[in-house]
């Protein structure tokens, strides 16, 4: 669907974006994640044919961007960081213009501003100016807006930046709606988004891809080590960790939580393999009363940091 | 060409659903009316001559005021980001944003229509410079609009934004009236570069092809200006 090879932005001689290389597939939810000033916005602003790569070049379908703009545009929807908006206008009056500029016309135009603000719930807004909005109704214009022409490939900009959790909540939801049929490439750095809602994930740092992805091999293929948390009642730390040290696989475990009657623990294992039935069967062996046995796998929390520290 | 009737609604609509629109026009209406009506009983003429000669100054202040939002503040606010997203080309964009100052302008003169009506009411108005004068106020209008344009591309600041368009109308306004430091020789190529020179002969009721090129000419420019401008930015 989209082909991006060697993209290259510089502003000045600062390097924003540095040879990256990467594909989006049809259907696909790409994250692109990184800490601020990555690269992202510049990544997604390039796609998007506002700003013009230094070299590289981008094909969406079977358009690049520099001898078929236009084509790309239609093909896409964007939202841009923080959804600056007309303000104004009314949000009727501009999804009006959008519509119009989008080529809908008469029926088919009403219909579809119709069908999106009962989607991003703009009823009640209707015909405010677009200045008086909260930040998440401005959001929701911004994702009504880029969604007008139905595109084939939705392009979020930090679409959930700086709104309260249960606004995130809904931005998701609508975004995983639309996720179901749309190409959709969403740059954040808030990771529990990303987790949440991305198939793939892509980490920028300085300008350059330092993961490429599924969610969930990314999740688990750094280090390859994993951690178990149980908690006991009835025994001591001592007694577990003479019992559960002897476990082959075991490399630590570490004392969590040690008050009133519970215990609790966390074992990291470095094996590749699942040492949770060798685990199950010594506790068994035992009279102790286990209340709580989970796995955790690595955290993208630390699979970020990890890869995104200055060095 | 179809995008450009969007953006200049659009653009149109937005003048009107904020103030600016009204002030402008009250200003303009105000100061045009007031340095017309004093002075003509005692010229005890049936004419518009110093009503239009009024233009080219007023112009230079009230075309920067308005053009000085086209560019900036959507640069400012980020909008611009949304609008070159959309599949419009800049040339959409300009030309749009420009039949909009243009139109405005020319509804802003529309009330002024009462001025040669009532002058006609006092004594035998010639209506032929009169509709010389509104057709050279709609070019000089143009020409401004499409200065100010460029000066609005060039800033996210609609303040220097302002002043670079008023700063660039009013030179060419008054040029041919500061000819007196000028060595001989460049008198008359100065004199041609002058917006004031041009707009006298049509508010006399003269319509002469070189005066019409030039108003097209700085449009032209202006315009083009404004296209090098965004299209360096990006």
């Amino acid at each position: 669907m989209i082909n991006v090879e060697m993209l290259t932005k510089y502003y000045g001689n600062l390097c924003a974006v540095d040879q990256i290389n990467f594909d989006v597939r049809k259907g696909e939810i790409l994250g692109l994640l990184g800490p601020n000033g990555a690269g992202k916005t510049t990544t997604l602003r390039m796609l998007t044919g506002y700003i013009r790569p230094t070299s590289g070049t981008i094909h969406v379908k079977d358009y690049t961007i520099d001898e078929h703009p236009l084509e790309i545009k239609k093909l896409l929807g964007y939202l841009p960081e923080s959804a600056p908006l007309y303000h104004d206008l009314l949000v009727y009056d501009y999804l009006d213009f959008v519509a119009n500029v989008r080529e809908l016309r008469g029926g088919s135009k009403l219909k579809r501003i119709r069908k999106l603000t009962e989607l991003c719930g703009l009823n009640e807004v209707m015909h405010k100016p677009i200045g008086e909005l909260s930040k998440g109704y401005k959001q929701r214009v911004g994702l009504a807006h880029a969604m007008m022409n139905d595109p084939e490939i939705l392009i979020l900009d930090e679409p959930t930046s700086g709104l309260d959790p249960n606004q995130i909540a809904e931005i998701r939801d609508i975004i995983k709606q639309i996720g179901k049929e749309k190409t959709i490439i969403i740059s954040t750095h808030i990771l529990s988004e990303a987790e949440a809602t991305c198939d793939r994930i892509i980490i920028i740092n300085r300008g350059r891809i330092v993961a490429d992805d599924s969610t969930g091999t990314l999740k688990q293929s750094a280090g390859g080590e994993s951690l178990i948390n149980m908690t006991f009642r009835n025994t001591d730390f001592p007694a577990v960790e003479k019992t559960l040290g002897s476990i082959s696989g075991v490399s630590g475990i570490i004392l969590v939580d040690d008050q009133g009657e519970s215990l609790s623990v966390s074992i990291s294992s470095q094996s590749s393999s699942d040492i949770r039935a060798d685990i199950y069967r010594a506790v068994k062996e035992t009279d102790w009363i286990l209340l709580d046995f989970h796995q955790e796998s690595r955290t993208l929390e630390n699979i970020f940091r990890e890869l995104t520290k200055e060095n | 060409m179809v995008q450009i009737a969007h953006i200049f609604k659009k653009e149109f609509k937005v003048y009107f659903v904020s103030p600016i629109a009204y002030f402008v026009i009250s200003i303009f209406l105000l100061v045009t009316g007031w340095f017309f009506f004093t002075p003509f009983f005692l010229f005890n003429q049936a004419s518009l001559r110093s009503f239009f000669a009024l233009f080219p100054i007023i112009f230079s202040f009230i075309v920067p005021a308005m053009t000085m939002r086209l560019f900036s503040e959507e640069m400012n606010v980020g909008s611009y980001e949304i609008l070159l997203t959309m599949p419009v080309t800049y040339l959409d964009v300009i030309l749009g944003k420009f039949l909009a100052s243009v139109v405005f302008i020319a509804v802003m003169m529309v009330p002024t229509i009462s001025y040669p009506i009532t002058v006609s009411l006092l004594g035998q108005l010639d209506w032929g410079p009169v509709a010389g004068g509104y057709m050279g106020a709609v070019l000089l209008g143009a020409a401004f609009s499409g200065i100010g344009l460029f000066a609005s591309s060039m800033t996210r600041n609609q303040i220097v934004a302002f002043i670079t368009g008023m700063a660039i109308c009013f030179s060419l306004t008054l040029i041919d009236k500061m000819l007196f430091f000028l060595p001989p020789a460049m008198l008359g190529f100065m004199q041609y570069l002058g917006a004031g020179f041009h707009f006298q002969n049509i508010s006399k009721g003269i319509i002469d092809s070189r005066d019409i090129l030039y108003f097209l000419s700085v449009t032209f420019v202006g315009l083009y200006a404004t296209y090098l401008a965004i299209s360096e930015k990006n």
